[in-house]
């Protein structure tokens, strides 16, 4: 290196970064920034963690006290009582979970399906009174299940709804359709409508342009917005509980806080079901972590 | 074949009245522009065209059969966009290929008409990229093959050269000049440069908020412009106009100037007039009879020109000189007019004088 000698002198090697005073005043903030995100970590991270170790542990580790943390013998059979029952044959609760992939599998499909070309046609065409039709779909979710909940029961008791799928399944879906709407047609909007202007001049029909061109640019947004919708239906309890009672239509939700409530509660089996539970949606959401947050940032940042 | 005869177009977006009663007859075969400022409603009438904008009034003829209902499809049109739309997740080849797809032809005859293209456009080597690894030359050439790898009725182009620099623009319009002669068929283009209008138009309309100011040729529209907007509009550097009245056989201006009147003049004495004149129909350098007393504003050298700015009465005359030229702010110089050029306006209506007589 060339330093003259009075460079050398007025600006040590140390100087040349930025100054001491500000370097510890950053390094202040970002240890109190690690402290507080780890407190945050461990607040929601612990009943997770929780439900994880007691998924695993023998019942009598479950109830000791102190509370074992590391010592304890990992069992499944807590895993094993999820999907069996205990005199052989498939348990309830094995029941419950593929009614729960049935229910929210066909409603999410059924709310994509309608809501993508809904979501499409509002983006696209000039549609009287729009804001006002875009408001009313949205002001439908405005209200919380348990307040619609009655009157529905009232209705699917009339017509013969009442502890079916398929009538968790519509439910499901009436309540999807109008999020879909609303997040895909962001995604639509995304897309330049001259794509499909191209297309129809090169001879496609309006349908075929919107499959063939569009379409395929609104995947990534289609896979976000299902997940979204997946987990609703997947997470739902209220109408699940009030609209269904037996054994053999009841999702997963109701099915695990049926365990609690008797005269002793098998903790191990409601941790274990609850994990095997959170696991799909989980699975999805990391799947498609990117596009979730690119759907719910759509629209925040001007291009 | 391929005419486009559109009829009393009309077509708001909410208050905003897009377009008001155009009405455009496109020959065969012609190079067709329509010209006009942003917000003209030239776009809406290219989209009007080829079926993508729902009109309020107004009719759609093509090869003189009514089309105003038909789908964008079914009107067998072809479409450079400003923004190229070229689809993002297809090969320039697919790209350009897909008119031809979308009609069911044979992958044979797709080859060779791609083919056919790109060596027409010089885009050989850009046929397997995506459009994101184009630039925007390239982007243009490919949108411009897509367009004509058919033989539509008529090929519609949304300012295809806005978007690209001053140098490939310039080359661009070059290029397609020799493209419409050696292809043939109806070109409507529409572009808000009035340069593009004039170096490449069979017949150039003048659009101005949705109403159709003037149709002829560019040199029609240069040298006989139906109004002191278009004369304003057409033209670099724009025309100067100059207020003044008729009296007797000349014609007397607001800072006391006078010139003599041209013969063709119609107007009676006193009626408030414009007088247009073009930096190349005056003279700072040659002597004459008509000219303006001014003083000297201010030099523009250009290179190829210098444009100097004179100040007569409240108005800035814009003269063309050669290049050399020098002189001072606030000289008192001499304008020499060539009137036999000049135009004149009704300064209420903004209509051009009759001409008739010229």
């Amino acid at each position: 290196m060339a330093v003259s000698v009075g460079e050398a002198v007025s600006t040590g090697p140390v100087r040349d970064h930025t100054p001491p005073a500000r370097r510890f005043g950053g390094r202040g903030r970002s240890v109190l920034e690690v402290a507080l995100l780890a407190v945050l970590a461990v607040v929601m991270l612990f009943p997770v963690l929780w439900m994880i170790e007691t998924s695993i542990k023998e019942n009598r580790d479950v109830y000791a006290i102190p509370a074992k943390f590391f010592d304890f013998k990992v069992t499944m059979d807590h895993f094993k009582d999820v999907f069996f029952a205990s005199g052989g044959g498939r348990s309830a609760l094995s029941v419950s979970f593929l009614n729960s992939v049935v229910v929210a599998g066909v409603s999410t499909v059924l709310a994509t399906v309608l809501g993508v070309p809904a979501a499409w046609a509002y983006s696209r065409f000039a549609v009287k009174a729009k804001k006002d039709q875009l408001f009313f779909i949205l002001s439908t979710r405005f209200m919380p299940p348990v307040v619609v909940v009655i009157p529905i029961f009232l209705m699917y008791r009339q017509v013969g709804l009442i502890d079916t799928k398929l009538g968790l399944i519509l439910i499901y879906t009436a309540f999807n359709v109008p999020f879909t709407i609303w997040m895909m047609k962001g995604f639509v909007d995304e897309v330049p409508a001259e794509y499909e202007d191209a297309a129809m001049l090169d001879g496609y029909t309006r349908l075929q342009a919107f499959w063939r061109f569009t379409l395929p640019l609104l995947l990534p947004g289609i896979a976000a917005t299902a997940v979204f919708a997946l987990i609703f239906s997947w997470n739902e309890f209220v109408f699940a509980i009030f609209l269904t009672s037996s054994d053999t239509v009841r999702t997963a939700p109701p099915a695990i806080a049926g365990l609690i409530g008797g005269t002793t509660v098998d903790w191990g089996l409601v941790a274990a079901a609850s994990v095997v539970f959170a696991l799909p949606v989980l699975v999805f959401a990391y799947l498609v972590r990117k596009h979730l947050v690119a759907g719910v940032t759509l629209g925040a940042v001007r291009r | 074949m391929g005419t486009v005869a559109v009829h009393g177009l009309c077509k708001s977006f909410g208050k905003v009245q897009a377009l008001d009663g155009v009405t455009l007859d496109v020959p065969d075969g012609s190079f067709f522009v329509v010209l006009g400022p942003s917000g003209a409603g030239k776009t809406t009438t290219l989209r009007a065209i080829a079926g993508l904008e729902k009109l309020d009034a107004g009719s759609v003829r093509l090869d003189g059969r009514d089309a105003t209902g038909d789908s964008p499809a079914a009107r067998d049109l072809a479409m450079v966009f400003q923004s190229y739309a070229l689809y993002p997740r297809h090969t320039a080849y697919e790209n350009i290929a897909s008119p031809l797809r979308a009609r069911r032809c044979s992958s044979s005859e797709v080859a060779a008409a791609v083919e056919r293209m790109s060596s027409l456009l010089h885009i050989e080597r850009l046929l397997q990229r995506r459009p994101a690894q184009l630039s925007g030359g390239e982007m243009q050439r490919v949108a411009l093959a897509r367009a004509l790898v058919r033989r539509p009725r008529a090929f519609l182009m949304d300012e295809p050269l806005t978007n690209l620099d001053l140098k490939l623009r310039v080359e661009m319009r070059t290029e397609l000049t020799r493209i419409h002669r050696s292809l043939g068929g109806t070109f409507v283009y529409v572009t808000n440069d009035q340069v593009e209008a004039l170096s490449m138009a069979d017949q150039v309309a003048v659009l101005k908020e949705g109403k159709v100011q003037q149709v002829g040729t560019p040199a029609e529209v240069y040298e006989r412009p139906a109004n002191q907007w278009v004369a304003g509009f057409v033209g670099s550097p724009p025309i100067s106009l100059l207020p003044c009245h008729a009296e007797g056989d000349r014609l007397v201006g607001a800072g006391g100037w006078s010139l003599p009147r041209p013969r063709w003049t119609t107007a009676e004495d006193g009626r408030p007039l414009l007088l247009g004149l073009r930096a190349e129909d005056l003279s700072v350098e040659q002597r004459g009879n008509a000219s303006l007393p001014g003083e000297l504003y201010g030099l523009e050298p250009l290179g190829d020109r210098t444009l100097v700015d004179v100040r007569v009465g409240t108005v800035i005359l814009k003269v063309k000189a050669r290049p050399g030229v020098t002189g001072t702010p606030g000289e008192r110089l001499l304008v020499t007019v060539d009137l036999d050029r000049a135009h004149l306006f009704d300064a209420g209506t903004g209509l051009a004088l009759s001409e008739a007589g010229r």
